[in-house]
């Protein structure tokens, strides 16, 4: 597929025990992999411990808060940054000594880093002429790539005249048209206004699926992840904290952070009172019971933590686990209303809840349930 | 202003952003430059009119003798010739000198910058000519060069290196390259890393980022130097006069020559005005291609 293989200077296999696949041929190895790497910066540890294995073809998100370590990974794909222990690997080679101009790699930044002094044109076949594609072929491959990002005929234009939107296509052009192993973004679409993120989403996604290209994505937006990706790794601080779809970092997050930071989830401190077949009854520090449904092995007495969306919990007294307080505070969204409820010893939940009957006031008692299959134990 | 939000009221009889509080902050700036910049070249250019009597007397009967003058002898030519090509010469010595440290400053990982760029300061702090006069004691026969020469007997006789046209290049050198690597400095630091990241990861290796992203973005720094360093140079009278021979005058010493010299003031003014127009349409030029903020940029530092 690509037009000049990196050159297999060195095509040292992973550590074996790795992944399964890497005996079987390259084919089956996976296109990106990390191996407990490890990513300083002088004194400070950047990035920790991080191993991940990527299909080929998958679109996989970095996603966490700012500082996180997210651009540092990528950094370290594409070779800007050097690691400190640990392997990369690309499609079944290790890269550490590759330089970065002979990983076959596509990147495309937060600010297009269009070179503002070349035309489209020579910027989207920047790539092309240092891959050596042949130059009666570059014309036809920017043609094409441009067309695929919808700004066929810009091509005499300097990215200055473009709008944003138009600049990070013309950036992900330049990325994709000389066919990299691996196309690694790095929140593309937080420089855009919301209704262009919206679209760029959509094509972006719709891009990487027709090109088959596998995808590294960056950014610090839950619902971007949420919606693009076939695989979440969930970071804070340097470490993945969760690897997953994106209904099993959304519907069971492993950590408390994730559930706090994946749509923020309510978090209720709480004792494991006893266990059965079904699940486990906790007491909450409110001094509630609550039944959770869980296969967790826990013994009465430990501490732990209940996690229930705002999405989850409903007005009324049919559901099995009910809370109690009062109503701090209300916004209204039409077809659902938001409560902020004080369940009593500094404990405030958020209830997200379908409009049915006269809305709660503020200051009024409130009673919430959930299901105990809606929640997760931590 | 046309579009004036509607919570702005008049008080007094002024508004806020009036336009005439822009110009009454304005006109001591603006008589400052009309006063001491404008009208003196106004009278300058009346005075290339004048008739030239005898040393210091002239009389304002028009005529364009001096003009005549200017236009037809070979003298005045030479010497704009020459100082047109000292000023090239030592601009794009400035600049090929110059480039170097700049780009070192810029990409160093060194923390504390600021230092490099204070030291490219430093010797603003000594006086001009005190910094023009010891070249002297560098260049001259007697100077450090030719002694050490001399000591260790690879000379016999000292070299003419003082009042030389090298001398005054090398004088100029001396004084412009601060301007020439500020100059350079700013427009390398207004370029986004991100795109040499981009370049490298398209392929290229630094070399070949250097050339195609980092230089070509910083060249409207480094015209800007030159066009300063030319201005400069062209028009520099302190240096020739300190460091060049008779032979090494430059436009400027002509001038000077002419006024103080002769007493000769018509013809004085005329050679003013000459240079100023010369001077002047060089910087037009670049300002018509390049843009004049670039200037402003790298004096800000
Ligand atoms: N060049 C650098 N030198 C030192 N520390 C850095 C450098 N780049 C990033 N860091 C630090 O590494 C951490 C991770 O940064 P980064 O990968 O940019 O985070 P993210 O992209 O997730 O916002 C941050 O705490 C940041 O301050
Ligand atoms: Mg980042």
């Amino acid at each position: 597929m690509p037009d000049r293989v990196t050159e297999p200077s060195d095509p040292r296999p992973l550590a074996a025990g790795v992944s399964a696949g890497a005996s079987a041929g390259a084919s089956a190895a996976p296109a990106v992999e990390f191996n407990d790497v490890q990513i300083a910066y002088g004194k400070f540890i950047a990035v920790h411990n991080f191993s991940l294995s990527i299909e080929k073809g998958s679109f996989v998100t970095l996603l966490g808060p700012s500082g996180c370590g997210k651009t540092t990974l990528l950094r370290a794909v594409a070779g800007l940054v050097g690691i400190s222990s640990g392997q990369i690997a690309i499609g079944g080679r290790r890269i550490d000594d590759v330089p970065i101009y002979k990983r076959n790699i596509g990147l495309v930044f937060q600010n297009y880093a269009l070179f503002p002094h070349k035309t489209v044109f020579d910027n989207v076949a920047f790539g092309l002429k240092y891959h050596n594609v042949p130059k009666a072929d570059i014309a036809p491959r920017v043609a094409r790539a441009l067309e695929m990002v919808r700004l066929a005929g810009s091509e005499r234009k300097l990215p200055s005249q473009l709008s944003g939107g138009q600049q990070q296509r013309i950036a992900l052009a330049r990325a994709i048209v000389f066919e990299p192993e691996v196309l690694l973004l790095d929140e593309p679409l937080s420089a855009l206004d919301a209704n262009m993120r919206e679209e760029m989403r959509v094509e972006i996604k719709k891009i990487q699926k027709q090109t088959g290209i596998t995808a590294i994505f960056v950014t610090h937006d839950q619902e971007e992840a949420l919606s693009m990706s076939d695989r979440i790794v969930v970071m804070s601080a340097g470490k993945a904290e969760q690897i997953g779809s994106p209904t099993d970092v959304y519907d069971r997050p492993a950590t408390t952070f994730v559930a706090d930071f994946l749509g923020k989830a309510n978090l209720l401190a709480a004792t494991v009172k006893d266990r059965d077949a079904g699940g486990v009854s906790v007491t909450l520090s409110t001094g509630q019971t609550v039944r959770v449904a869980t296969d967790r092995q826990v013994a009465a007495g430990d501490k732990v933590s209940v996690v229930v969306r705002p999405q989850k919990l409903a007005v009324g007294s049919e559901l099995p686990n009910r809370l109690s307080g009062r109503v701090l505070s209300t916004s209204y969204l039409g077809s659902r209303i938001i409560y902020e409820i004080d369940l009593g010893q500094g404990s405030i939940i958020r209830a997200n809840v379908a409009v049915v009957t006269e809305p709660v006031r503020e200051g009024e008692t409130i009673e919430v349930g959930f299901d105990p299959a809606d929640c997760v134990l931590l | 202003m046309a579009t004036r939000p509607a919570d702005i009221r008049p008080t007094r009889g002024w508004r806020l952003y009036d336009p005439r509080l822009a110009w009454l902050l304005l006109a001591p700036a603006t008589l400052l430059i009309v006063c001491f910049l404008i009208l003196p070249i106004l009278v300058m250019a009346v005075y290339t009119f004048f008739t030239f009597i005898t040393a210091g007397v002239e009389q304002s009967t028009p005529t364009l003798a001096n003009w005549h003058e200017f236009l037809t002898d070979p003298y005045y030519h030479g010497f704009l010739f020459k100082t047109l090509r000292v000023g090239v010469v030592t601009s794009l010595i400035c600049g090929v000198v110059g480039y170097f440290p700049a780009y070192f400053i810029w990409s160093t990982e060194f923390k504390h910058k600021w230092l490099l760029l204070l030291l490219l300061i430093v010797p603003f702090w000594i006086s001009f000519t005190i910094r023009t006069f010891s070249w002297i004691h560098i260049l001259g026969e007697e100077g450090l060069i030719n002694v050490a020469l001399l000591r260790l007997g690879l000379i016999d006789q000292p070299l003419q290196m003082l009042y030389t046209e090298g001398a005054v290049i090398m004088g100029m050198v001396h004084f412009l390259l601060p301007y020439m690597i500020l100059n350079v400095y700013v427009s390398l630091e207004n370029i986004d890393r991100t795109l040499i990241s981009a370049a490298r990861s398209m392929g290229c290796t630094n070399a070949q980022a250097f050339r195609e992203v980092t230089l070509p973005l910083s060249l409207p720094g480094l015209a800007a130097g030159l066009l300063l360093c030319f201005v400069l140079a062209a028009g520099s009278y302190v240096t020739p006069q300190i460091l060049g021979s008779g032979r090494d005058a430059l436009f400027g010493n002509l001038i000077y020559d002419t006024i103080m010299g002769q007493l000769n003031w018509p013809m004085g003014a005329t050679l003013s005005i000459v240079l100023f127009l010369v001077l002047g349409s060089v910087a037009a030029l670049y300002t018509r291609y390049m843009g004049m903020s670039q200037i402003v940029k790298g004096l800000g530092g």
